[in-house]
């Protein structure tokens, strides 16, 4: 099929950007979205042009690195798809494409279509984990049993990869779709018990320092998760974060 | 040099605990004066790297995505092994050591075998504290799977997630201890060169792949947790940016590199599509807990299906040929990688191939969806349904176990594999070979310990399945983080590293270098372009099926191949700021030498064992040919100046507590 392409170029976090036009044809049906820009790039160092740079590595929807503005959805169209997992059947030979990056005051760009989301690894160290350390002492893991049904949403929740796709459909920039994700892991486990006030107070203070903005429950971050993190984690979150801050010393 | 294990003397099951108790300890206080430098922040990297910190060292970790929880280990899916016995079907650590034994065919180390089917039990319990949500029944307690090779239930999982729930606990413990100052991360950086001082590892050169720049890194000793070195094949199921470089620099400073040509050939995959692919992807071995895999019995249908007028749906009962099932009626679709890959491969040469490239076999869930519909019929107490009915909740009960892996297959292939059955292809996924590690997990390099699918060590000439996961954090979690002790206890006194000797120097101005010629060269063809025929080479060569005459074939293109790289790869833009083509370039240079040297090993070793089938020898049935009286050793290259010259140094092998048989899955 031949397309056209519009594709956001910067050269470095402090230059302008601007979108550039490419044509190109030969692109095939089972190629996946990174493959026909593999198959542009390819086509760019050929004729003496810089390709494009992007973020990717898994290119199976788990490593959550591939991110991507298609056609002004994050990940493209399709439900529940990272960029990586979107095939070029989806589009029709003559379409145009727009291809930009995660946008988001917190998600400065690096270059071209890579944007920095360290801002999300911040927001885990100032609480996503549970204090044990390293032993080979711990209780037998099977001495606490956990009701499947918590443990199956609690595992729901930690399937969030990280990508940012939450943010940057948010029209508010909020990280709370990411955030509710590991707080409700651990809220929906006993493990996850005695640190867990300070955990949710600790995490959203961070999510503020860096910048993202409130939530106003419009719900599109959970259109467009790629892992169907679901509302109701932030609902959780938000009942956790009341309770803390409620009966908080702090 | 003489290769010695450091494998302790005395009986099998008390090897371990005898040796940490004898491993010298480093005071808190000392601790505090040494650092660590980890490279990799994988399953290995990140469990070895928050350990040490915990116990009071100075760690340094890297990576070169834009978070340590991005490494290639959160792609598994299947599970992870661990001796709990949980099902009470007759499991112990002597039985996973056996097996994972017998599964590498005899070609791994007892002693770090032995030590990994220990540890593999507190592996569980510790994730389990960290909060990793692993699959529960019904009583809440923790539920388990089966695994190829094996006829118990030992493997423990996340739905199709267990890589990425067990990475996320590893990266939780990991920020705890960046959040508390005791780890230092240092992500999008790339370890470039190693620093040798004095014979021992102090330190690397790592880049900063945002800024270009080159930094100096000194540490009393340095872990590489780098993961494997499969997309020397081009195509595998690795991901992206999986590479050999920071092992190959290391092996290019005096570490041997063991057992390179051990590959892992991945039965479950999804087939090759077209020209432009660049990945492949892993259907979970999982998913011969309950698929049966089958080609046309009949060679016409076989056709009819790939010219596209047969549906497999519409083949009779009586003309599918269950292949696997028919030669191995013991293990059945079970039976370790290697076999069920070559098995699949010798169908589809003989002309039984089913999708268009006549390179797949199905692998058919309609058996087990009934299966399942029938037994939530009997606790649901339904009465008369019907066969839609009846699959409709056997489908439900399949989405609950493998869900996310249909969805990944569906959207990749377009076909639902609730409604017809897949189709897969062997493809490269895991190598066995790595750095040579003695029992402490150092390289031949004093201070240089490598970790994961990094090292050699445990899986012989064969993985089995679920034991990668469990490798990566047995080391990192539990082994490393003493014996490095051994090492680091004699140097309490040696003060902070410094990088302004002649070393470091050096070792800087050779990463410019070779950075500043790659920019320059003014080739016409693109990184891709070489990487594509080297993988082509390797594949066709140093694949599922070796032959003398193939190998030394491969070594021949292989080398013109590297010459042609360095006259004529192109490499545009500069060196400062971000350039992936330029770190491209850089790590398919040292896969390109990584493959001489692979071939070269494959050439020596004259029998057929684990991933390694060497075309000449086999039985008439094509069953592999091993040959214990030559060949039970581990091969540990060294480097001399280029691969066609490293220099074989063999590490004998001795069986003590198993005793050498002839593999039998039958
Ligand atoms: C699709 C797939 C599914 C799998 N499923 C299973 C399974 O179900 N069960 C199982 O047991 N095993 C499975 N495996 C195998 C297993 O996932 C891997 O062997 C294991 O995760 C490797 O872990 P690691 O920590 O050694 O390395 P990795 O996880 O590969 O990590 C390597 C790390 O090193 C870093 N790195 C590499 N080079 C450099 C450098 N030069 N400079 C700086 N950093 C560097 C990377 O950034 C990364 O952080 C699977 C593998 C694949 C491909
Ligand atoms: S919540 Fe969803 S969209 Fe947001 S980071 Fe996690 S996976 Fe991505
Ligand atoms: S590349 Fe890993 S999720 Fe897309």
């Amino acid at each position: 099929m031949d397309l056209t392409l519009k594709i956001w170029r910067q050269n470095g976090p402090q230059e302008k950007g601007e979108m550039k036009t490419y044509p190109i044809s030969g692109v095939e049906e089972d190629m996946s979205f990174l493959e026909m820009l593999d198959f542009l790039n390819d086509k760019l160092i050929n004729e003496g042009i810089e390709p494009v740079v992007f973020d990717h590595d898994c290119r199976e929807g788990i490593c959550g690195m591939c991110s991507l503005f298609i056609n002004g959805e994050a990940h493209g169209p399709g439900r529940k798809v990272t960029t990586c997992q979107l095939h070029m059947r989806e589009f029709k030979s003559g379409d145009t494409i727009y291809i930009e990056p995660f946008r988001a005051k917190a998600f400065p760009i690096i270059k071209d279509l890579m944007v920095d989301r360290s801002a999300f690894d911040r927001i885990q160290r100032a609480g996503g984990y549970i204090s044990v350390n390293t032993s080979g002492n711990t209780i037998d893991a099977n001495a606490i049993p956990v009701p499947k049904e918590n443990a199956d949403k609690a595992f729901d929740a930690a399937t969030c990869i990280g990508c940012g796709a939450c943010v940057a459909t948010c029209k508010n920039s909020s990280a709370m779709l990411f955030a509710s994700a590991k707080i409700s892991q651990f809220s929906l486990l006993p493990q996850g018990q005695p640190e867990a006030k300070e955990r949710v107070l600790n995490m959203v203070h961070q999510m503020d320092l860096e910048g993202f903005g409130n939530c106003t429950n419009t719900g599109a971050c959970e259109v467009e998760c790629p892992k169907g993190i679901s509302l109701e984690n932030i609902a959780r979150m938000n009942r956790d974060y009341l309770f803390a801050s409620l009966s908080s010393n702090k | 040099m003489a290769l010695d294990s450091k494998v302790p003397a005395g009986a099998i099951a008390d090897k371990w605990t005898k040796h940490k108790g004898e491993i010298p300890l480093v005071s808190p206080a000392n601790k505090r004066l040494l650092d660590i430098i980890v490279v990799g922040t994988g399953l290995a990297g990140s469990s070895a790297a928050a350990s040490l910190a915990e116990m009071g060292y100075n760690v340094k970790a890297f990576c070169f995505q834009d978070s340590p929880r991005r490494a290639h280990s959160i792609a598994a899916q299947g599970g992870i092994n661990a001796a709990k016995n949980y099902q009470n079907d007759g499991d112990s650590v002597y039985r996973l050591f056996y097996d994972t034994i017998k599964g590498g065919d005899y070609r791994s180390r007892e002693g770090n075998v032995h030590r990994l089917a220990e540890v593999s039990r507190n592996i569980i319990d510790q994730c389990v504290a960290q909060g990793v949500p692993f699959a529960r029944d019904y009583g809440g307690l923790l539920d388990n799977r089966s695994f190829g090779g094996v006829q118990v239930s030992r493997t423990f999982y996340a739905k199709g997630q267990t890589g990425q729930q067990l990475l996320l606990g590893a990266y939780s413990a990991l920020n705890r201890q960046i959040a508390k100052g005791r780890v230092k991360m240092y992500a999008r950086h790339e370890m470039q060169e190693l620093v040798v001082v004095d014979g021992k590892a102090r330190g690397i050169i790592a880049k900063n792949l945002v800024t270009g720049e080159f930094e100096r890194h000194s540490a009393h000793a340095v872990l590489l947790c780098t993961g494997g070195y499969g997309n020397v094949f081009f195509l595998s199921t690795n991901a992206m940016g999986s590479n050999v470089t920071a092992a190959w620099k290391a092996h290019r400073k005096g570490a041997y590199m063991a057992n390179p040509c051990f590959t892992q050939i991945h039965p479950t995959c999804i087939p090759v599509s077209g020209e432009n692919q660049s990945k492949l992807t892993l259907m979970s071995e999982s998913l011969r807990n309950d698929g049966r895999i089958w080609v046309p019995a009949k060679k016409e249908d076989a056709e009819a299906i790939r010219a596209g007028k047969l549906h497999p749906n519409d083949i009779a009962e009586a003309d599918r040929d269950y292949y696997l099932e028919r030669r191995y009626p013991a293990f059945g679709n079970l039976v370790p990688r290697d076999v069920a890959s070559r098995a699949a491969k010798e169908r589809c040469d003989a002309g039984y191939g089913v999708n268009k490239t006549g390179e797949a076999v199905y692998l058919d869930f309609a058996a087990a969806i009934m299966r399942f519909g029938e037994e939530e019929v009997h606790v649901k107490g339904l009465k008369n349904p019907s066969t839609a009915e009846i699959k409709a909740l056997g489908e439900k009960v399949v989405e609950s176990k493998y869900g996310n892996l249909f969805q990944m297959y569906e959207k990749i292939t377009a076909s639902n594999p609730y409604k017809e059955p897949m189709m897969i292809y062997p493809a490269v996924h895991y190598t066995m070979g790595g750095l040579w590690v003695d029992y402490n997990l150092m390289t031949t390099i004093p201070g240089c310990f490598a970790l994961g699918e990094a090292n050699f060590s445990d899986h012989g000439a064969n993985r089995l399945g679920a034991s990668a996961l469990m490798q990566g954090l047995a080391d990192g979690y539990f082994v490393a983080p003493y014996t490095v002790g051994e090492f680091l206890s004699t140097d309490i006194r040696s003060g902070k590293i410094p990088t302004d000797s002649p070393e470091f120097e050096a070792a800087e101005q050779a990463v410019r270098e070779r950075t500043e010629k790659f920019i320059n060269n003014n080739g016409t063809k693109s990184v891709d372009f070489f990487h594509k025929r080297l993988g082509k080479i390797m594949w066709n060569e140093v694949g599922m099926a070796r032959s003398e005459k193939g190998l030394k074939q491969a070594i021949a293109d292989i080398q013109a191949l590297r010459e042609e790289f360095y006259a004529d790869v192109r490499v545009l833009g500069s060196a400062n700021g971000m350039n992936p083509e330029l770190d491209k370039a850089g790590r398919v240079a040292d896969l390109i030498e990584l493959g001489e040297l692979m071939a070269k090993d494959a050439l020596e070793r004259n029998e057929s064992c684990g991933g390694h089938f060497r075309e000449e020898y086999q039985s008439p049935e094509g069953e592999a040919l091993r040959d214990d009286e030559n060949f039970a050793f581990v091969s540990a290259w060294e480097f001399t100046g280029v691969p066609a010259e490293a220099q074989l140094h063999k590490e004998e092998l001795t069986f003590e507590n198993v005793e050498l048989k002839t593999r039998s899955y039958k």
